[in-house]
């Protein structure tokens, strides 16, 4: 007798399932992978690799061709050279067809061979800064004119190449080591803290306050809710250029009008000055994202019972009693999920900061230095040794995300 | 604070700091639209708005107060005390002028906001509603003021020629006797650095990344919300954690590997990587809203006998059209915006995308109001979406786009 039991293990129509949405998933993981975790590891992999700008392109053997006449005899002139002043190419050479009417009398340099028309060379390896010139006696029959424009168009192939940084086995920590011991990197830090935990905390708090504002139903409330989004909706390279217009120290508005009020005497440069332009582009974070909390916000606080509010009434509770012991609690979800996302993004924020002062009078955070130290010191390795340090502290926070949106799901 | 709970001092000290806010707004205001200099002075602003804050919650008689006020005003300003300073360039009528138009502006909100304050003891719930709606008038004022001062600078900027910024940097006025000569920018920009050129791309642009990120976005968001798989968990978290890598770590890279394949400066490559930074977003918006259709409506296709595919198609997509559009219409947002990679991999003018020409212009022989006419032409299209699409906009924003 067989026992009636529920089914074991998978079935045929969950096996189905799943693999219909691998398939459907497929794609995007495959294109994700290629441009998001390919170039993680490759960061990874430059930020111990002595790698600078110029590397990127590997010096190749560089040939010139011609035909002239020397003397009385016309001769036929190769001229080898090695671009690079520090590394070695390896297996060069080149090869090359005469044109017709073009016969070599001469002797042939060491390493070449010349079969029919086709001259073959081979050098093995040029040391750095190799630079030769081997002339060879030729003869030309018919049109010198036309035989040495033939010379020059002709087209050799040349071969031989230098080691590529990127991909050979040097190895190196020195991205790290100069990365940790300059002073620089911890001011630097510190201004990475100062930006984005009084940006995040600052356009949170504003947010909320704009939200609170826009939390009941008047006429025209709609359009203020619309005007509200336009620092973030708008492009931020319009954005921050409009803001060092305004504050620009010669024809700024903002300069003149406290001039005019008797607040300052001269002319301040918002964005030059050593404590002052940090502020002010935390300022400009918190002016071009409070919509995005206060849009959150809004949403939340419309979606709160009123309920609990009548009944507040009735017991007499005051306008800041309901903010404090009902509206808060029940916000307070929204706003750490805001606070710790937004604080991530802040983090890592690039243009913002890059547009407006390009890093310079003590705002230069890690992800601006990421940017200068790869292609304004054309150091491409200790830029992506900061780019690791910034994605480690990244990992930091989002385990302490996770950890937050367990508790507080949704969102 | 109980000891504020009192009307003869809560009156005097919001009538204060309202008459501070308000003198710097006409301050500000005025000094804008004359270019001549207005300038709030602190103390006679707060002797105004104390005295008209205290006959407000004494008699709460609406002329009284506004009587008041407009006598005190010119007394002030007649000692010299004024709430408003007035350079050289004010007749005496348009001082007078302005100076009741302060007083009123003092006086009037003031009523309402002191409305219900008595002048003895008050209660918690008067004080605090004085308080929030004094709070409430400010915040209107200080929101629309932060918003449209930068965008007024933007157009006002691109509209004027270098020496009328340089004269008088004060002046927000635009000269309309101008007529045409006006857009002299915008046209220049058009002519000259080839500005239809950078829209187009962009443009196009814009839409082939909201096209590609919505064909690879749909079916992943699809089977992450709705298909049980091992690892589906993972993925949700994983497409999170994606969204949160910072773009200039991934730009180092892709600058490299570009520079090696020959793809820095093409159209191909920027189009082939801008979807990438998109589809994460995408993926998390959509699969929430996936989530929340019912999935009853899909079992009834599933037994009618349509296969899996045939049920996205022919059910989940239409239900879902509304959260497309607010992906499609915040992905083409994100993609228009896009600094930091056209910047890196685009160098030949010819390729140029909107914002990446703008960044061209940033030279110092250029004048600075092509420069604004270039932020004013990338925005406006932006922002006619926006304004037109509100719903969707909102919408779109806040399902997903925590990111900025």
């Amino acid at each position: 007798m067989t026992e009636i039991s529920p089914p074991k293990g998978r079935g045929a129509l969950a096996r189905r399932e799943a693999r219909l949405a691998w398939g459907l998933l497929l794609p995007t993981i495959t294109i994700v992978a290629l441009v998001v975790i390919i170039p993680l590891l490759a960061i990874f992999w430059i930020s111990v690799k002595p790698v600078k700008l110029g590397d990127l392109r590997p010096a190749e053997t560089r040939l010139r061709v011609s035909l002239r006449d020397r003397g009385d005899v016309p001769q036929l002139e190769y001229r080898v050279t090695n671009p690079s002043r520090t590394a070695e190419l390896y297996g060069a050479g080149f090869t090359d067809t005469l044109p017709e009417g073009v016969t070599l009398t001469g002797e042939l340099p060491q390493g070449c061979a010349l079969s029919g028309q086709t001259m073959t060379c081979d050098f093995g390896t040029l040391a750095p800064g190799y630079n030769e010139r081997f002339r060879i006696d030729a003869q030309i029959a018919g049109d010198p004119k036309a035989a040495e424009q033939a010379v020059r168009d002709g087209a050799p192939v040349v071969r031989g190449a230098a080691d590529n940084v990127l991909t050979n086995s040097t190895f190196t920590l020195e991205n790290f080591r100069k990365l940790f011991d300059s002073g620089e990197f911890w001011s630097v830090f510190g201004v990475t803290v100062f930006y984005t935990v009084f940006g995040t905390l600052g356009a949170l708090v504003v947010g909320l306050f704009a939200a609170m504002l826009l939390n009941k139903s008047f006429k025209g409330q709609g359009i203020l809710r619309g005007l509200y989004l336009f620092p973030y909706v708008a492009p931020v390279i319009a954005v921050a250029f409009t803001w060092i217009t305004l504050f620009d120290p010669f024809s700024g508005s903002a300069n003149a009008l406290l001039v005019q009020m008797g607040v300052s005497q001269g002319a301040i440069n918002f964005f030059g000055q050593k404590p002052l332009a940090l502020i002010m582009v935390t300022l400009f974070e918190v002016w071009r994202y409070f919509p995005l909390s206060f849009l959150f916000i809004l949403a939340r606080m419309q979606s709160i019972d009123t309920d609990m509010y009548e009944a507040a009434d009735m017991d007499g509770a005051s306008p800041f009693q309901k903010f404090w012991y009902l509206s808060l609690p029940q916000l307070l979800g929204i706003l750490s999920v805001l606070f710790l996302l937004r604080f991530i993004w802040t983090f890592n924020k690039f243009d913002d900061i890059f547009l407006l002062t390009g890093g310079n009078a003590g705002t230069r955070t890690l992800t601006v230095n990421v940017y200068e130290q790869a292609f304004a010191v054309s150091n491409i390795g200790a830029g992506a040794a900061v780019a690791v340090v910034v994605f480690g502290c990244l990992l930091i926070f989002s385990a302490f995300f996770f950890r937050m949106i367990s508790r507080e799901e949704g969102l | 604070m109980s000891f504020l709970h009192k009307g003869y001092l809560t009156g005097p000290i919001i009538g204060a700091l309202w008459a501070l806010v308000m003198s710097v707004t006409l301050g500000v205001a005025v000094s804008f639209a004359s270019g001549e200099a207005a300038r709030p002075a602190l103390w006679g602003a707060l002797v105004l708005g104390a005295i008209t804050g205290l006959v407000s919650v004494w008699r709460g008689n609406r002329w009284l107060t506004d009587g008041v006020a407009v006598v005190v005003a010119l007394a002030l300003m007649g000692t010299g005390l004024g709430a408003l300073q007035f350079g050289g360039g004010f007749a005496m009528a348009s001082r007078v002028a302005l100076t009741i138009v302060l007083a009123g502006i003092v006086a009037i909100p003031l009523g309402t906001i002191l409305k219900g304050l008595p002048f003895g003891v008050a209660n918690r719930h008067e004080f605090e509603e004085a308080v929030i709606r004094f709070l409430t008038g400010f915040g209107y004022l200080f929101f629309t003021a932060i918003v449209i001062i930068p965008f007024y600078v933007m157009v006002m900027t691109s509209m004027k020629s270098q020496q009328e910024l340089m004269l008088n940097p004060l002046d927000f006025t635009i000269d309309l006797g101008k007529g045409w000569h006006l857009f002299d920018s915008y046209y220049e920009l058009f002519e000259k650095f080839h500005f239809g050129r950078y829209m187009w791309t962009s443009f196009y642009v814009s839409v082939l990344t909201v096209l590609l990120t919505l064909l690879f976005s749909v079916p992943g968001a699809y089977a992450v919300a709705r298909l049980r798989f091992r690892g589906q968990k993972v993925f949700s978290r994983g497409i999170l954690l994606i969204y949160m890598v910072p773009m200039i770590v991934l730009a180092l890279p892709i600058y490299i590997a570009y520079s090696m394949v020959g793809l820095r400066n093409s159209i191909l490559g920027i189009v082939l990587i801008y979807p990438v930074t998109t589809i994460p977003v995408a993926l998390y918006m959509l699969q929430g809203y996936f989530r929340g259709l019912p999935v009853e409506v899909e079992e009834a296709g599933l037994m009618d006998g349509l296969s899996r595919l045939k049920v996205i198609w022919k059910i989940t997509l239409p239900l879902a059209l509304p959260a497309l559009a607010s992906v499609g219409l915040y992905v083409f947002m994100i993609a228009w915006n896009e600094f930091l990679l056209a910047f890196m991999l685009l160098d030949d003018p010819s390729k140029f995308t909107l914002t990446r020409g703008i960044a061209s212009l940033n030279s110092s022989e250029i004048p600075r109001q092509h420069l604004m006419a270039g932020a004013v032409i990338a925005t406006v299209p932006i922002m006619a979406i926006f304004l037109g699409l509100e719903r969707f906009m909102t919408r779109g924003l806040t399902a997903g786009a925590v990111k900025g």
